[in-house]
């Protein structure tokens, strides 16, 4: 057996409120590709952060061992300065520098302080070339595209002398052609200069295609290992380590009471504002009934938040076309507020950034939305709107000191629940709850959970989006499946299950692939 | 005696629980009482350092005079503020410019005065839609279109009183900023002689009066709505100290000149103000877009709207400013206002607002802008070099923001 580069043993890592690592054991053998599997949240990520020491010694429980030394990494330069370099899914670099200055930034070929430019040019074009970047080393960032931007983060650790090399999901925003390069040149820099890698990815036909052995990782702990040539390698093996058997009951039961259509989406095609010629939503048809939760799953970046936010009054998306139609009648809404006006709600997925005013109390947030409902000329009704909170903080069952505590203050599960306070206050007949349980503890989703049960019984149409797969699968009549922007499988929730879902995702990405080879072909 | 004791035996645990609730209420506003704090223990220095003449009727008159149109500006740079941090450099240029037009629409022209001066109020709505226009719709940086304005309305006041002339200006313009309201009551009852004008002490024993009524009426409808109210004798004391707080100031003013028609319009603005800050939609959106835009938009507030009227609303309170500097310096004149926008910014941030937006009131602005009149007047009676005044006056900001940074910093670690 091949020495081993990393051990980590019996790692713990605790959010407040949350566990994100439980006990991971994790070997990695000198000069292999492992890859590193999971769901959304499964806590990979976190894994290589403790790795990388962004979480530093102390943060975590358990060791560390890098090259047979037992490591205590205090932040991401120590770390580096063993050979271990990690490139995050958000790449890193300078839009407003050059390709050798970002090889370079943070780690500038100088003497006394003073750059030396020959020496940073020679060395960047020699890292360029190890990576296969046949460009100029002057190019600005900005004028390079993404696929080229991963290899220049490459070269940059290759410029730090790494030894072990982390990506995390690297191939997640490249089209197939530059994930193709990039697969290659990782197969290469690890068989010919050595270089271990570690990748992160969801991509399972990449992950059964480049690496040596594949650890799944499940609710923060290790599952298994499969090693090539001794396990079965195939993505319906890593599937079912990655979902799991045992399904505890984590969910409210609920006796579903469906009525008619209550919300219709047809046609709808949404541009993505940053690149207007990019179509982000392809044509999505989808209806919502009368008491029913309705589920969106897919993977991360599939388009559900796009698709969610696009329809709550055009508040993300250029050049959105369509039809929606609420109890039957076609509805115009281009502005939030009009959304609003007619019974839409949106609670977004990014809670501390996009859903509260984490410096204002309880009793504001819940208010924010629906102001002149308790506003007359203009002038807002205090007294009435200190009635208002304080109902909606005993309904949802809101921890806190009073009404007038900051929402900066509440625990995630209470945030969420203020959210939704805020967005039942706004009297809607259509939700959409983007990620509502994401980064909470158990107890307060299965709170969660009863309330929208609640509103479903209400004969509210609740839209229930989530990358845990087990969370839709366990409170929804109704999934669709979405996959890079289109919705790709529609099923009753008797019908759906992990494998279901995954095979509706994979044959998608699946077709992709022989309509460009054939696409391809056709042009030759 | 002893049955004094014994009440007090008594009572203690009440009174216990009355020291405990106003420690409460001074952690929650911390900022704002320390503000307040820090302007009496300024007000005492002072005193004490100018051998009494600080806080003597006449000089309080005075600094009303001096400070008031800068404090007008304080108000509407608070919105600014509340905004996200933004800062409006332009409102001494308006200043100047509003002064320069009421020059050109009553002097040049010869229109009616108050004609004149709602025409220089639409100079001030006018440029303050510009520059929300570019501010909101085409998200422009507040600071770099104001720094444009800065320099496009000063270029403007000085073209405008061709080559740097003072224009004087009517008299209505110099009762506004100076004059008092005549003491008809006195002239009444022949008590004019005494040195006191009985119409301020009347008046503002009513104001007092009515106060207590509002406060009452509060109080009613709390209970009403199932609230939690102060103890009746701790309301009874708050309301005594603020019904005595406001018929000193009544007196002094008296035992000065009288009521000062500028003490009234100011009052009316900060009351007004207050209201839309506090109890209007269109201020607790001004609040939330601060906060935090994001969440501001997704939750159907119209953040451009909201940004368009601060910064017209800025410019509506910078030509008041305008007319009232006009006045007091009895013209129009091309240096008028310059340098003030930072005096007014200076008094928001003393007062509590927040560099990053969604905090402050305009009271606290009041408040900061107070600190700041208090220490010019001060140390100019003191003959402190104005160099140095300056030096003083950057050391009280500065101190003042490290300060909210550092009892923030240690609220959170709580």
């Amino acid at each position: 057996m091949a020495e081993k580069i990393l051990e980590m043993q019996n790692i713990r890592k605790e959010f407040p409120g949350v566990v994100a690592l439980k006990d991971v054991n994790f070997s990695v053998a000198k000069g292999e590709i492992h890859a590193l599997v999971g769901e959304n949240g499964a806590g990979k990520s976190t894994l290589m952060k403790v790795l990388s020491g962004i979480y530093p010694f102390g943060d975590y429980t358990g060791n560390i061992v890098y090259e047979g030394k037992t490591c205590a990494f205090t932040d991401i330069k120590s770390s580096e300065r063993l050979g271990i370099a990690i490139i995050h899914q958000e790449l890193a670099l300078n839009p407003y520098m050059s390709i050798a200055e970002n090889i370079f930034l943070g780690n500038e070929r100088n003497s006394s302080g003073v750059i030396n430019w020959y020496e940073t040019n020679e060395k960047a074009i020699a890292l360029m070339a190890r990576v296969g970047l046949k460009i100029d080393h002057t190019t600005l960032i900005k004028d390079v595209g993404v696929g080229r931007q991963q290899l220049v983060e490459i070269a940059k650790a290759l410029s730090k002398d790494v030894r072990l090399l982390i990506l995390d999901e690297p191939t997640a925003a490249l089209n197939d052609e530059d994930s193709d390069h990039l697969l290659s040149l990782l197969i290469e820099l690890n068989q010919k200069q050595g270089i271990t890698c570690i990748i992160i990815s969801h991509k399972l036909n990449e992950v059964t295609r480049i690496s040596d052995k594949i650890t799944v990782i499940r609710d923060g702990s290790t599952i298994e290992t499969l090693v090539r040539g001794l396990d079965e390698i195939s993505e319906a093996r890593i599937i079912k380590g990655m979902v799991g058997r045992e399904m505890l009951d984590r969910y409210p039961k609920r006796e579903p009471n469906i009525g008619e259509i209550g919300f219709e989406v047809r046609n709808w095609i949404v541009h993505d504002p940053m690149d207007e010629t990019r179509v982000k939503i392809k044509n999505v048809n989808f209806h919502l009934r009368k008491g029913e939760i309705v589920g969106i799953a897919g993977l991360m970046g599939a388009g559900r938040t796009e698709l969610a936010m696009s329809i709550f009054g055009h508040s993300y998306g250029k050049h959105i076309r369509g039809t929606l139609l609420k109890d039957g009648r076609e509805v115009q809404m281009t502005t939030v507020s009009a959304a609003i006006d007619q019974g839409i709600a949106y609670l977004t997925e990014d809670r501390k950034s996009a859903g509260l005013v984490l410096i204002d109390d309880i009793r504001r947030n819940i208010t924010m939305a629906n102001l002149k409902k308790i506003s007359r000329h203009g002038v807002v009704n205090m007294h009435e709107e200190v009635k208002i909170a304080e109902k909606y903080r005993d309904m949802l069952r809101i921890k806190s000191s009073s009404i007038y505590q900051l929402a900066g203050n509440l625990s995630g599960g209470n945030q969420q629940k203020v959210i939704i306070a805020k967005w039942l206050f706004s009297e809607p007949d259509v939700l959409f709850l983007d990620e509502p349980t994401r980064g909470i503890d158990v107890g307060a989703k299965y709170e969660i959970y009863t309330i929208i049960n609640e509103l479903a019984n209400q004969g509210k149409c609740v839209v229930f989006i989530s990358s845990e797969l087990p969370e839709i699968l366990g409170i929804c009549d109704r999934v669709y499946v979405m996959d890079e922007g289109e919705f790709v499988g529609e099923m009753p929730i008797g019908e759906a299950n992990p494998e279901s879902i995954m095979r509706c995702i994979v044959a998608n990405e699946r077709k992709k692939v022989t309509e460009d080879a054939a696409a391809a072909a056709a042009g030759l | 005696m002893n049955n004094i004791a014994a009440m007090f035996r008594k009572n203690i645990h009440q009174y216990g629980l009355y020291l405990n609730n106003i420690a409460t209420l001074f952690r929650k506003n911390i900022r704002q009482y320390g503000m307040l704090l820090a302007l009496i223990v300024i007000m005492l220095f002072f005193e004490i350092a100018t051998g009494g003449i600080l806080l003597k009727p006449i000089n309080i008159d005075r600094l009303i005079q001096q400070n008031s149109y800068i404090l007008v500006l304080s108000i509407g740079m608070m919105f600014c503020i509340l905004t996200g941090g933004n800062i409006d450099l332009s409102v001494g240029s308006i200043v100047g410019l509003v002064g320069a037009c009421s020059a050109v629409f009553s002097v040049m022209w010869g229109l009616p005065v108050v004609v004149s001066i709602v025409l220089a109020l639409g100079v001030g709505i006018l440029v303050g839609m510009w520059q929300g226009y570019w501010i909101a719709y085409m998200k422009i940086p507040a600071f770099i279109v104001t720094l444009a304005g800065l320099l496009v309305f000063r270029g403007f006041t000085n073209l405008i009183l061709v080559g740097g002339q003072t224009i004087p200006l009517p008299d209505l313009y110099v009762t506004i900023a100076s004059k008092t309201v005549p003491d008809f009551i006195g002239k009444m009852l022949k008590t004019t002689e005494l040195g006191i004008d009985l119409t301020t002490v009347v008046v503002g024993f009513l104001c007092s009066i009515v106060f207590l009524f509002l406060r009452l009426s509060d109080r009613k409808t709390r209970i009403k709505y199932n609230l939690v109210v102060p103890k009746i004798n701790l309301f009874i004391l708050g309301a005594i100290f603020y019904m005595a707080l406001i018929n000193v100031f009544a007196i002094w003013l008296a035992m000065a000149n009288g009521l000062l028609y500028i003490v009234i319009l100011l009052l009316v603005l900060i009351i007004v103000y207050s209201f839309i800050a506090n109890k209007t939609v269109i201020g607790r959106h001004v609040y939330a877009l601060g906060g935090n835009s994001k969440t501001a938009e997704l939750s159907g507030i119209k953040t451009k709207k909201v940004m368009f009227l601060v910064y017209a609303n800025m410019g509506l309170l910078a030509a008041v400013a305008g007319i009232v500097a006009a006045g007091r310096f009895n013209s129009a004149a091309p240096t008028a206002g310059d340098g003030v926008e930072l005096d007014a910014i200076a008094g928001c941030f003393i007062g509590g607002a927040s560099a990053t937006g969604g905090i402050g009131t305009i009271v606290g602005a009041m408040i900061g802008g107070a600190i700041m009149g208090i220490l010019n007047n001060g140390m100019s009676i003191m003959g402190i070099d104005t160099f140095w005044q300056k030096v003083v006056k950057g050391m009280v900001l500065l101190l003042a923001v490290a300060f909210d940074v550092y009892s923030k910093t240690k609220s959170k670690s709580k």
